[in-house]
């Protein structure tokens, strides 16, 4: 009898388990959305790319707000390092091969995360705060008294990309820019993905639930925030480099408050450790901004003030809490 | 490593510690040899939980050394502590409380084995962690609770999960700080029943306020009184040690966890 029951109980946990990491028909959904919005908007794909960078942006932040619960509000720092990164390269060197293009984007933002985390992530909580945010002033100010190189405010615009793998020229409805930032979204998210269900992804969970019992049990607490920071702040670059690419500028915007302000709201409306919070997060965002801009600038500041106060009074858990929520009632109230 | 087949488990030298003007604990001095099973008692605000503190590496000691298996470890941070074998529970739980049994101990044994390195998902990899962990907490009779969020689990079992914790640590050194602190008296056997029966290699340092299953359990108690160790000996030394009575004992009749 007792033999059967844990048998039975070790298969259930070990389906439970596996069940973190096995693909759920659900998942399916963003990308068959943004495919379709792809034939449906065909003139506003440009808009859309702009949307997909901004949940690449915010899957970044997932990473360490989500999962390892690092609270900043500095993540435009390593969008905007990114975004110079394939900028300046373009400008000055005349490199403008895309794909390369993303990998020095990430390896310069994911270098300036893990010198920035040695010291940052020693902090946790306002100090933290305070710290993220004093930094990415600190770069942009940085850029701007260096405006020989960065082209200060005015940024450097007019840049031009070679076509994505050699092959596929930027074009004038956007097509190839919607496509080129959906298959990097992609790839993104599956290394996310792969991240957080691992072991790993687990114990920054662990971290983020009780730091004090993942140092009693032996975890190298500041090690793995460090790696999850630095990784976080590679994507991130990336997404700040696909932002470049799409736009064919950069200006020091990208270090603005309102930037890190913005995917942090993203996220919180999507749903924090998640994944795919990030993803319709920055849906629902961006188009509800498009949407309310178009009356007047005004509408859309108080729309997402209240937005924001909905969400953190009844939906802690974001748009998909609600859905999860939803679906757990609809099949009866297990968990 | 020769002077590990000798050296006790664990082996505290003139520990020491001070907030300010006030000394939590003075030249502390314990040794616990391999399977060891000693307890800690004293008053209230004696120091005991600091000194758990001060073994584990929380606080770091004003003065003194912490010995394991005759190598120092004072300067070690905690966690590299807990990987060379010191394991704790607390006196409050520290548990993750929104993920569920099997991966709270889960993380414990990913620490142990370095699989908490690992940045990918593997089916063969990620399935011997949870056997181990499943097996864990069979030993404890809580693999039934296995999939339910610590959380909702009643506040005894809880106590239980707290054990399987250090326990996944397979530790060599294993602290318990008040085990049974916050459970009705009905289900405090459980606890203890576990306490009793743990392996016997484990040098095992228990803080206990009911003085029933300090008699029961301890070959060997330290009495620990404003910071500093009063005295030190077999239970029927210390049942007869008239100062402990008077400073301890004799307070102790509620039995108050």
């Amino acid at each position: 009898m007792a033999a059967t029951d844990e048998i039975a109980v070790a298969a259930r946990a070990r389906r439970f388990l596996a069940a973190h990491a096995r693909l759920r028909p659900t998942e399916a959904l963003p990308w068959l959305v943004a495919v379709a919005a792809f034939f449906v908007f065909p003139d506003r794909l440009t808009f859309g790319s702009q949307v997909l960078v901004m949940a690449l942006f915010a899957l970044s932040l997932d990473l360490v707000l989500g999962y390892a619960g690092i609270l900043t509000l500095g993540h435009a720092a390593f969008f905007g390092i990114g975004a110079y990164t394939v900028g300046l390269l373009a400008a000055r060197l005349d490199w403008t091969e895309p794909l390369t293009g993303l990998l020095a984007a990430a390896t310069c933002a994911g270098f300036a995360g893990a010198l920035s985390g040695v010291v940052l992530l020693r902090y946790r909580g306002l100090t933290l705060l305070v710290l993220t945010l004093s930094t990415t002033f600190i770069l942009q100010e940085f850029g701007n008294v260096f405006d020989r190189v960065t082209g200060g405010y005015d940024g450097l615009p007019g840049l031009s990309f070679s076509p994505v793998l050699g092959v596929f020229d930027y074009d004038l409805f956007g097509r190839t820019a919607y496509l080129y930032a959906l298959a990097v979204l992609f790839v993104c998210f599956c290394l996310a993905r792969a991240i957080v269900v691992s072991p790993f992804g687990r114990s920054l969970v662990g971290i983020r639930e009780n730091t004090a019992r993942m140092h009693s049990i032996g975890a190298p607490v500041h090690g793995r925030l460090l790696v999850a920071y630095t990784v976080s702040a590679a994507l991130a670059g990336v997404a700040g480099a696909l932002h470049a690419h799409t736009n064919a500028f950069v200006t020091l915007s990208v270090f603005d408050f309102e930037n890190s302000a913005g995917v942090l709201v993203m996220l919180i409306l999507g749903g924090t450790g998640r994944l795919y919070g990030a993803f319709w997060g920055a849906v629902v965002y961006m188009v509800l901004q498009d949407s309310l801009a178009k009356f007047s600038p005004a509408f859309w500041q108080a729309g997402v003030g209240l937005l924001l106060i909905v969400t953190v009074l009844f939906a802690r858990a974001g748009i998909l809490g609600l859905v999860e929520a939803a679906g757990r009632r609809l099949r009866g109230g297990g968990p | 490593m020769i002077a590990s087949m000798t050296a006790p488990a664990l082996e505290i030298r003139g520990l020491a510690r001070n907030f300010g003007a006030l000394a939590v604990a003075r030249h502390i001095d314990l040794v616990l040899e391999r399977g060891a099973r000693h307890a800690l008692i004293g008053p209230n605000g004696a120091g005991k939980t600091t000194l758990v503190n001060l073994i584990t590496g929380v606080l770091k000691p004003s003065a003194g050394r912490v010995l394991l298996d005759g190598d120092d470890v004072t300067g070690l941070p905690q966690a590299a502590r807990a990987r060379r074998g010191i394991a704790r529970t607390f006196q409050i739980n520290q548990l993750f409380r929104g993920l569920t049994v099997l991966e709270n101990v889960c993380l414990a044994v990913a620490e142990r084995t370095g699989a908490a390195r690992r940045m990918f998902p593997s089916v063969r990899r990620d399935a011997a962690m949870i056997d181990e962990a499943l097996a864990q907490l069979d030993g404890l009779r809580l693999a039934g609770d296995a999939l339910v969020p610590v959380r909702e689990l009643p506040y005894g079992r809880q106590r239980l999960v707290e054990i399987a914790l250090a326990l996944a640590q397979r530790p060599r050194v294993l602290l318990l700080d008040e085990p049974a602190a916050g459970v009705p008296s009905a289900e405090s056997h459980l606890i203890l029943d576990v306490v009793a029966s743990l392996d016997p290699d484990i040098a095992v340092l228990i803080i206990e306020h009911d003085m029933d299953v300090v008699f029961r359990f301890a070959r060997r108690i330290s009495v620990l009184v404003a910071g500093a160790v009063m005295t030190e000996g077999t239970p029927e030394e210390i049942r007869a040690d008239p100062r402990v009575r008077a400073v301890y004992l004799g307070e102790s009749g509620d039995r108050h966890g």
